[in-house]
């Protein structure tokens, strides 16, 4: 049943200390973009009746580095990942991750901490923190915490973030090692992933999948075949038991897991020396 | 709450988590904003807002408050764009013309066939094909119609 | 004053392009209701028990028992409840109405059905109730099939359910008026309409009418579900005696409404050793879902066309459309064809593939030529353009010279030659006696057709024959929105026969008013005379001969020609394909406004590259899994190749200014063209769509 909008509350936000402390007094599902609100609530999914506004917060949308840290304010659009200079030098595959998640107009709207906050496991931009350890700062009227990415999920949907935090923005440290990115979509644009692969080519190789499990997962097994000079073939092998995808409309297990391993192949080999 | 729409000063009542769609269709009477989907995938129902195309079916119209909207009615009756559809033929049925007209004018100087495609991906036509929608835009932009592409031969 | 053969201002206006122009959306009426349809949720059973879990106050509420007089569906045969009684056949079957005066309210009353179900069929090769079988036989088959100086050659090939996916999902308005009823609504085919409205109705309610308003996309989709719903909206405008909408959401026109056949069609051929055909047996299987529509037509179509483009002295096709418990399957631009041609033409590379030879030579040996006889026994005219069509198409896209060069490599390319009848088949036209209707106005004339424009223009068409039939000003020629209380019944908007046939009528209109006219402008006559109304019937060519219990004869008054060749690159990682370049070769007669005929091709040759690679209907426990444009995915700017699209002319005598049909033709194409270019890299695909994990799995085979 569609969620009717007159059960619905949307509350604005005009700055961060206040977003905090009405997340703090009342029980509000902050939203960005809205990309997926609407979509949930004609699917008959959505929990959540009351809302927080806090796409106004304009000091959450900063690029910026600090020391070597890249820090990407949460509200950031994809499309600002895109066209953002630091972005490009630093994390060139999380623009590219950009600009391959649905059309202009979703692009413009959609933030980098609402694909964090979303849960999807077929987020696009997700599978890029995880490769690179991307670290989530939450921040609540109590203080900050730093979460890393690759601890933030602890199932489906499910996140470490309390109901009173808000994700302020993402830290990316310096990355060593070529990155490399690949998005397999229903589609060429406009695309819901079937299997993305983000992963950084160094001597410890750093290696995440999307829309093959109920979160975005780094692949450890593999990982360490590859850090310690294991054979691609081997760590094919390796990956094809450590990822179990499944079946759903969009594609199937077979086809993700294949993919999958044809997909660290090519990495490997696009990104070998010379 | 207040907006600027089509240039104009506006204030709406009612819930702020309605869909701007339905806000711009049902109470300012904008029926030129057209649903196709209702979940962001068609581009339909593309807007402006602060001059960036976005999908008014996904937007909970509290979100608008203080900013600047342009529907297909913006424009005016006679951009010269909305002419190049219908020589064009890039608008068959012209339910997706509204919301494909608006996604181009975010377009730069001098476009690429590579540009349009990318700045209209958002947006869905079941009727052309799209390659007179290409066709149009490219007209408005002053652009030639790209080398080698749909070469139309009558014998 | 000529306006044929030029890409001339259209009569739409400048609506469309400025949000002016509306649809049934964007139309209220003063105390208007919004209706809303109770679908079953289950493929097959019985209702137990309806429960309204919700305060009633303020809601119409009709079910099976407010049916003025009969609750079925008058299409071609009356199976179809407009409300499901006590047994339910297939997912989203309609059960129960309701209206109120709040969209919200009414989206979000609960209904409870109780059912006892029931074991339900969904493999069509398992059921045993087949609603239309057809034989066509040419020749000796059997005997054919037996000689031993040929090669026989086996296949099947499948397709899967493709939706239509129009913009605009279906809607209508209902409101009542001065003792009868008028229906707004986003349709194909207003008469229609109003003949399973008389059936709803009966004699109780006589002055009915159908307004068509813009329409956003019908391809066949919009043919014959909106009877149904505008049903839906009158029985409840009737109980409420206040005007009631129904506009689908996307999801529950995807789930609900009709899409095309999936078919299984088996091929067995005998070929001599250099390629020549001898004998061809065809087996087709559609699957028409639980409830009749216009399956009967589809697979008549289908089967005509299942032999391809090609000459055969032993032909015999067998086709069935059977019942699974499945939504109904309906129109959809092809209407079968696409289906059965797609078998064909793989098949055709197969067979040049197992014997060894060029499939370019081997449609060049046994592609119809004029005085050729098909497969139903016609000899077809000056007008068969097989031959042409393939030169021109292997020429401009120098297809040998890549074929060779890309041999080992990613990328591929690969042709499909194929026909597609236009009008109605065998008799359909002279049975149907269509009209058309041209009436002066004080400036100049009217065209009053209920053909509808839904994008191909037959608005701008129509203007065009009559703008040079009668020989005055473009811009004095006025379209009438169809109303049809108005207009004259053209019969449906389908099948390629807007402009051929519709055409040709007010073609003749146009003679005969030119003669009455007597020299005069239309204004001059007007003024001194007063009104006048020419109205004529359609009178297919006088050599037609078709019987219908036997299949044989001229099936079609003519055909259209296309050869497709696709060029692509196959991802051997992602089993992705990328289509590059499209070369759409076409002979339709002649384009009466070119730049509207290239678009029915670009559009027509789009949704055939969806229907070939991505467009997959997921069904789960009978119902669409999938019903989103989020996960059903239809070809964006960026899945679409360049488009290189080639008009031919070779002018048909029976139709206006020589034109024959050409909406359905270019989707007959692409699927066997693309699938024939995977051929070349290795890839042994018989079955769309061929996504990718469908590919994943040929390519691993």
């Amino acid at each position: 049943m569609k969620t009717a909008v007159s059960e619905m509350d949307l509350r604005r936000a005009t700055s961060l200390d206040e977003a905090l402390q009405i997340l703090r007094d009342e029980k509000r599902m902050p939203i960005a973009g809205a990309t997926d609100v609407y979509v949930a609530s004609n699917f008959g999914t959505l929990v959540q009746r009351q809302f927080l506004d806090i796409w106004a917060l304009d000091e959450l949308r900063t690029i910026a580095k600090r020391d070597d840290t890249l820090v990407i304010g949460a509200l950031t659009s994809y499309t600002s990942l895109m066209q953002s200079h630091l972005v490009n030098e630093h994390v060139p595959m999380l623009a590219r991750a950009s600009g391959l998640v649905g059309g202009v107009q979703i692009q413009n709207r959609g933030t980098l901490g609402g694909n964090i906050a979303n849960g999807s496991p077929a987020a696009d931009g997700v599978p890029v923190l995880s490769a690179v350890d991307a670290v989530v700062v939450l921040r609540s009227v109590d203080g900050e915490r730093r979460v890393g990415i690759n601890e933030y999920y602890t199932g489906y949907r499910k996140t470490v973030m309390r109901p009173d935090e808000l994700i302020i923005a993402i830290e990316i440290a310096p990355i060593a090692g070529k990155q490399w990115f690949r998005k397999v979509g229903t589609r060429a644009a406009q695309a819901i992933s079937k299997v993305v692969m983000a992963a950084v080519r160094s001597d410890k190789p750093r290696i995440a999948f999307g829309s093959v499990a109920p979160t975005i997962v780094r692949v450890p097994q593999t990982e360490k075949i590859l850090a310690s000079g294991g054979s691609i073939d081997v760590a094919a092998y390796v990956l094809s038991r450590e990822l179990k995808p499944i079946d759903d409309v969009r594609s199937t297990a077979d086809y993700r897991l294949r993919v999958s391993v044809n997909l660290l192949r090519r990495f490997w080999a696009d990104t070998a020396d010379g | 709450m207040q907006f600027t729409l089509n240039g104009s000063k506006r204030e709406i009542s009612g819930n702020s988590a309605a869909r701007l769609i339905d806000v711009l269709r049902e109470e300012c009477l904008l029926t030129g904003v057209k649903e196709g989907c209702g979940e962001g995938e068609c581009g339909a129902c593309t807007v402006l807002i602060d001059g960036e195309p976005v999908c008014s079916c996904i937007i909970p119209a509290g979100q608008v408050e203080g900013a600047d909207v342009v529907t297909i009615e913006g424009l005016g009756g006679n951009h010269p764009l909305q002419e190049l559809f219908m020589n064009e033929v890039g608008a068959q049925c012209g339910i997706c013309t509204p919301g494909m007209i608006m996604a181009a004018m975010k377009l730069g100087d001098a476009p690429t066939l590579e540009d349009v495609k990318t700045a209209l991906a958002g947006n869905l036509c079941r009727c052309t094909g799209y390659s007179a929608i290409y066709r149009a835009v490219l007209k408005w932009k002053g652009m030639p119609e790209p080398e080698n592409a749909d070469k139309m031969v009558v014998k | 004053m000529s306006a044929v053969g030029i890409s001339v201002a259209r009569k739409d206006g400048i609506g469309k392009a400025t949000g002016a122009a509306r649809y049934a959306d964007d139309i209220v009426f003063p105390e208007m209701l919004h209706g809303r349809t109770i679908r079953s949720t289950i493929p097959r059973g019985r209702i137990k028990s309806i429960r309204y879990d919700f305060d009633t106050t303020g809601f119409t509420i009709v079910d099976y028992r407010d049916v003025p007089s009969k609750n079925a569906v008058d299409l071609m045969s009356q199976d179809q409840p407009f409300l499901a009684e006590h047994e339910v056949k297939h997912m989203a079957e309609p059960i129960v109405l309701l209206a109120h005066e709040d969209k919200e309210t009414v989206n979000s009353a609960k209904v409870v059905i109780e059912y006892e179900e029931q074991e339900p069929l969904f493999d069509p090769e398992k059921s045993d109730v087949v609603f239309k079988s057809v034989e066509i036989v040419k020749g000796d088959v059997d005997a054919a099939l037996g000689r031993d100086d040929v090669v026989i050659i086996e296949g099947t090939y499948t397709t899967g359910l493709q939706e239509h996916v129009y913009i605009e999902p279906n809607g209508v308005i209902a409101v009542p008026e001065g003792g009868g009823i008028a229906i707004y609504g986003s349709v194909q085919c207003p008469f229609y309409v109003i003949k399973a409205l008389r059936c709803l109705l009966g004699s109780a309610h006589p002055n009915v009418r159908v307004i068509q308003t813009e329409t956003g996309g019908g391809f066949g989709g919009k043919e014959e579900y909106p009877s149904m719903i505008a049903g839906h909206a009158v029985m409840l405008a009737l109980k409420a005696g206040r005007p009631v909408k129904i506009i689908y959401d996307r999801e529950e026109d995807m789930v609900a409404t009709t899409k095309r056949h999936p078919s299984i069609v088996r091929h067995r051929t005998a070929v001599t050793a250099a390629g020549k055909l001898i004998a061809m047996d065809v087996d087709v299987i559609l699957d028409g879902g639980a409830y009749v529509t216009l399956s009967p037509t589809v697979l008549s179509r289908g089967c005509i066309h299942a032999a391809g483009p090609y000459s055969c002295d032993n032909t015999r096709i067998r086709g069935k459309a059977v019942f699974t418990n499945t939504p109904p399957n309906g129109a959809f631009r092809g209407f079968g064809a696409p289906q059965t041609e797609f078998a064909v033409e793989v098949h055709m590379e197969r067979i040049a593939e197992q014997l060894g030879i060029d499939s370019i030579d081997l449609r060049r040996l046994n592609a119809l030529r004029p005085g050729d006889i098909t497969a139903t026994g016609q000899t077809l005219r000056d007008d068969c353009s097989a031959h042409m069509v393939l030169e021109e198409a292997v020429r401009r896209t120098d297809f040998v010279k890549k074929r060779e060069a890309w041999k080992g490599t990613n990328r591929a390319i690969g042709l499909a030659l194929f026909y597609h009848g236009a009008g109605f088949t065998g008799a359909g036209e002279k049975n149907l006696k269509s009209k058309a209707r041209l009436e002066l106005t004080p400036t100049g004339v009217r065209i009053a057709v209920g053909s509808t424009e839904i994008g191909q223009g037959t608005r701008t068409m129509h203007a065009q024959i009559v703008t040079d039939a009668l020989g005055i000003p473009y811009e004095t020629v006025e379209v009438a929105q169809p109303d049809t209380s108005k207009v004259a019944d053209s019969g449906p908007t389908v099948a390629s026969r807007t402009c051929m046939v519709v055409g040709k009528i007010l073609e003749e209109c146009s003679h005969e008013m030119k003669e009455k006219l007597g020299g005069m402008s239309p204004a001059d006559y007007y003024a001194k005379n007063g009104e006048l109304t020419i109205e004529r019937t359609y009178e297919p060519p006088d050599w037609i001969q078709w019987d219908d219990a036997l299949y044989r004869g001229d099936a079609y008054a003519t055909y259209g020609w296309g050869c497709d060749v696709a060029e692509l690159e196959f991802d051997r990682d992602t089993f992705e394909v990328k289509p590059i370049r499209l070369t759409a070769v076409q002979e339709f007669g002649r384009p009466i406004h070119p730049a509207l005929a290239r678009g029915q091709i670009e559009g027509g040759t789009a949704q055939g590259l969806g229907y070939a690679l991505l467009e997959k209907v997921v069904m789960r426990n009978g119902a669409m899994a999938n019903g989103q444009l989020t996960n059903y995915v239809i070809p964006t700017t960026l899945d679409m190749p360049e488009m290189d699209v080639v008009m031919m002319e070779n002018p048909y005598p029976g139709g206006p200014f020589g034109a024959k049909g050409l909406g359905e033709l270019p989707m007959d194409g692409p699927a066997p063209a693309v699938v024939n270019a995977l051929r070349q890299l290795g890839i042994d695909v018989r079955d769309i769509p061929a996504t990718p994990e469908h590919l994943s799995n040929c390519a691993v085979a």
